[in-house]
């Protein structure tokens, strides 16, 4: 069932095509093209036409498919928008847990159906508020968690029973998910019950967004723990979500994101089979996270590609049997990197073009950011834009009316092949490097990303690509944009709670349970139900991080640029 | 005529901010640029970075910083200097610096922010008009 047409109709094609060609070198003779080189924001060559000659060798039922349908070009689900819109989920944690817990009713207020947690700097890195290491930094990007006292604050009056919680959290996601769990049980909630996502995602931390805490080796090893308590016991759970968002605002391409991200699923994959797990019981609790750029039609194609590669990995490389294992389901956020704090209301648009992107290439879920984003945290008021953003494209851009509109369109569909065949040939060479860990302990995807970021950066040095207001349409003028700030006091009101927490505790318990849990560190029982007993004890994020830096050391940054 | 020597040029990443594109890029923009140039990696604490530009002898220090931090750590790298006698080494910053905070890091010592949207080349000719290799 081929896309095209029959070779007698594709012979006048080609014929035509030809002469169009030629008339457009008279035009350009005189004139001449607007730019010398047309290319993608990852700097892709783009040709003036796409025609059916691009898509010549495309086939409609194996390369495509109806939506719900392998080989999932066109979308995971049958419906897709057509039943339920995407979940618009929008990032937040600032401060407190109590100031994070009120933006929390504010968003679910306006209409958010899901939850999606920030963490400061001292959380996502394992350490206390108290710790010398945390100094200046408490609350600044995200919410602070010490204790499971500060997980119940976070929490408060919100249904986790029925609202799903995305949690960004890498190197301490066993801790922070334990809390998690400890707070529903807690509350008599079964851990069988809630639903949500950790990202829990250490290859593409080593790779690009450099939180770390232990040695790789070690890090694959707790996340296989986590994948296979989460299929064993809390089996609505999204156990890591497999990230090229990170990748890419490090200053990858989109092919670079592509292929790494699949690589590292590709990783954890073979880690859980590697443990005896079934392949089909675990996998369809793997979620991916992208990058939406500003190349809105790059982004549609990578998106389009991802999910047909991941289909095809988990059927004919893990060989999956179960649909919802070859399913690539995907969280997307538009892309920090190119915002600008320069005419930063300009940022409202770019949102609102990567958001279109987003959607059209079928995420299931979405973070819009907001226009202050380059600046500080997000305001309310600059949070609300961003999620209207979201709100006018669901439901008054027609978009979400009809399924893959762009499917068959000469020129995406060639440039999603492209895409595909570009990125298997990147994972053909990390599997001849010996996998994703071998890659990374050869710094070979930080090497590419830098190559990559830094190339990136000279074209807008040297005006070869635009960015609208930074080197080009500059005005002097500066519109105020109200910035939101935290307070310093805040560092020390949460060390004062931590301590509060620390003096009310049972010690002799606490010291307990993270012996218990420094025995299975080092042997190979699954940490899971060891962490959920140590923080109920009202053990610190830091105290159970440190029995893990212990026991498997500690990673520092190569420092590669 | 002696031949100037090159300029020693340190870019370091303080606290635990992962964010070094820009970092990195700087780095590499200061190579291209005929420095010297030393990278601390991430996750550096104000003490370290200290230690190091002295170990290694640099001329200008400069610090990235994207997720909040600056206000106590760039000041604090500045003190820890002088309280080391080390008055001339330039320190510079760059990243997420709201414009309200510069006033307040140049009275504290800081010679000069870079925020998002500086050109490497403008970088690179600020470093070359204002940092002069220290006498030995």
């Amino acid at each position: 069932m081929t896309l095209t047409y029959n070779q007698k109709i594709m012979d006048e094609i080609r014929e035509e095509h030809k002469k169009w060609q030629k008339k457009l070198d008279e035009i350009f003779r005189v004139t001449r093209e607007r730019l010398e080189r047309f290319s993608t924001v990852s700097d892709k060559e783009i040709k003036n036409l796409y025609t059916p000659e691009d898509v010549a060798g495309e086939d409609f039922g194996n390369d495509l498919g109806f939506p719900g349908e392998y080989p999932f070009t066109r979308g995971v689900q049958p419906s897709m928008y057509r039943g339920r819109l995407w979940t618009m989920r929008m990032f937040a944690g600032l401060g407190s847990a109590k100031d994070t817990n009120k933006r929390f009713h504010h968003l679910v207020k306006e209409g958010q159906t899901g939850l999606s947690t920030a963490f400061d700097m001292p959380t996502l890195m394992g350490y206390d508020t108290d710790s010398p290491r945390a100094r200046g930094e408490c609350g600044k990007c995200g919410v602070a968690i010490d204790t499971l006292v500060d997980m119940e604050d976070l929490f408060e009056g919100l249904p986790i029973d029925r609202i799903t919680t995305s949690m960004t959290i890498n190197p301490p996601a066993p801790v922070i998910w334990g809390m998690y769990i400890a707070v529903a049980e807690n509350r008599g909630i079964d851990r069988k019950i809630i639903g949500g996502t950790i990202q829990n995602d250490m290859l593409k931390e080593f790779i690009a967004q450099k939180t770390f805490m232990c040695p790789p080796k070690p890090s694959l090893r707790l996340i296989t723990d986590t994948v296979e308590f989460g299929t064993k016991e809390v089996p609505r759970w999204n156990t890591i979500s497999i990230s090229g968002y990170h990748i890419r605002e490090a200053g990858s391409t989109a092919v670079q994101e592509l292929a790494f991200t699949l690589a590292d699923g590709i990783a954890y994959t073979q880690a859980a089979m590697e443990r005896g797990l079934n392949v089909d019981d675990f996998a369809p609790r793997f979620s991916f996270f992208f990058n939406s750029h500003l190349d809105f039609f790059e982004e549609i194609a990578k998106f389009r590609a991802a999910r047909r590669m991941w289909a095809k990995i988990m059927r004919e490389r893990f060989n999956a049997k179960d649909q919802r294992s070859w399913w690539l389901r995907f969280h997307t956020q538009t892309a920090g990197c190119s915002l600008t704090a320069q005419q930063p209301y300009n940022n409202i648009v770019r949102t609102a073009l990567q958001a279109l992107a987003a959607v059209m290439g079928g995420t299931q879920s979405l973070h819009t950011n907001s226009l202050d984003e380059v600046l500080a945290i997000p305001t309310e008021e600059a949070a609300t834009i961003a999620l209207r953003t979201q709100q006018i494209i669901a439901e008054e851009s027609g978009v979400a009316n009809t399924i893959d509109p762009l499917g068959g369109s000469y020129f995406v569909e060639a440039l999603t092949n492209q895409m595909e065949e570009e990125a298997f040939a990147i994972i053909q060479k990390i599997d001849d490097m010996g996998g994703m860990l071998a890659a990374i302990e050869k710094s070979f995807p930080q090497r590419e990303i830098a190559d990559s970021a830094y190339h990136y950066q000279k074209q807008i040095d040297d005006n070869q690509k635009t960015v609208v207001g930074v080197n080009k349409y500059v005005t002097e003028e500066r519109l105020p944009v109200d910035i939101l700030e935290i307070d310093d006091t805040l560092e020390k009101m949460q060390i004062e709670k931590l301590h509060r927490v620390k003096n009310a505790r049972d010690n002799k318990k606490v010291r307990e349970s993270l012996e218990k849990l420094g025995e299975a560190c080092a042997g190979n029982r699954n940490v899971m139900n060891f962490i959920i007993d140590a923080v109920k004890t009202h053990a610190t994020l830091q105290e159970v991080c440190d029995v893990f830096r212990e026991t498997f050391g500690e990673y520092r940054d190569p420092g590669i640029y | 005529m002696v031949k100037e020597r090159k300029l020693r040029v340190m870019v370091a990443k303080p606290g635990l901010d992962g964010h070094d594109r820009g970092a990195r890029i700087i780095a590499r923009a200061f190579r291209d640029a005929g420095f010297e140039v030393v990278y601390t990696g991430l996750h550096q604490t104000p003490e370290s970075i200290v230690q190091a530009a002295i170990q290694e002898d640099v001329d200008m220090l400069g610090m990235s910083s994207l997720a909040g931090a600056h206000m106590y750590l760039f000041p604090e790298v500045v003190r820890l200097l002088r309280a080391k006698g080390v008055e001339d080494i330039v320190v510079c910053g760059g990243g997420i610096i709201p414009d309200e905070d510069i006033p307040r890091l140049k009275e504290a010592g800081i010679a000069e922010i870079f925020t998002p949207g500086s050109k490497l080349d403008e970088i690179v000719k600020w470093v070359r008009e204002h940092v002069k290799p220290r006498v030995a």
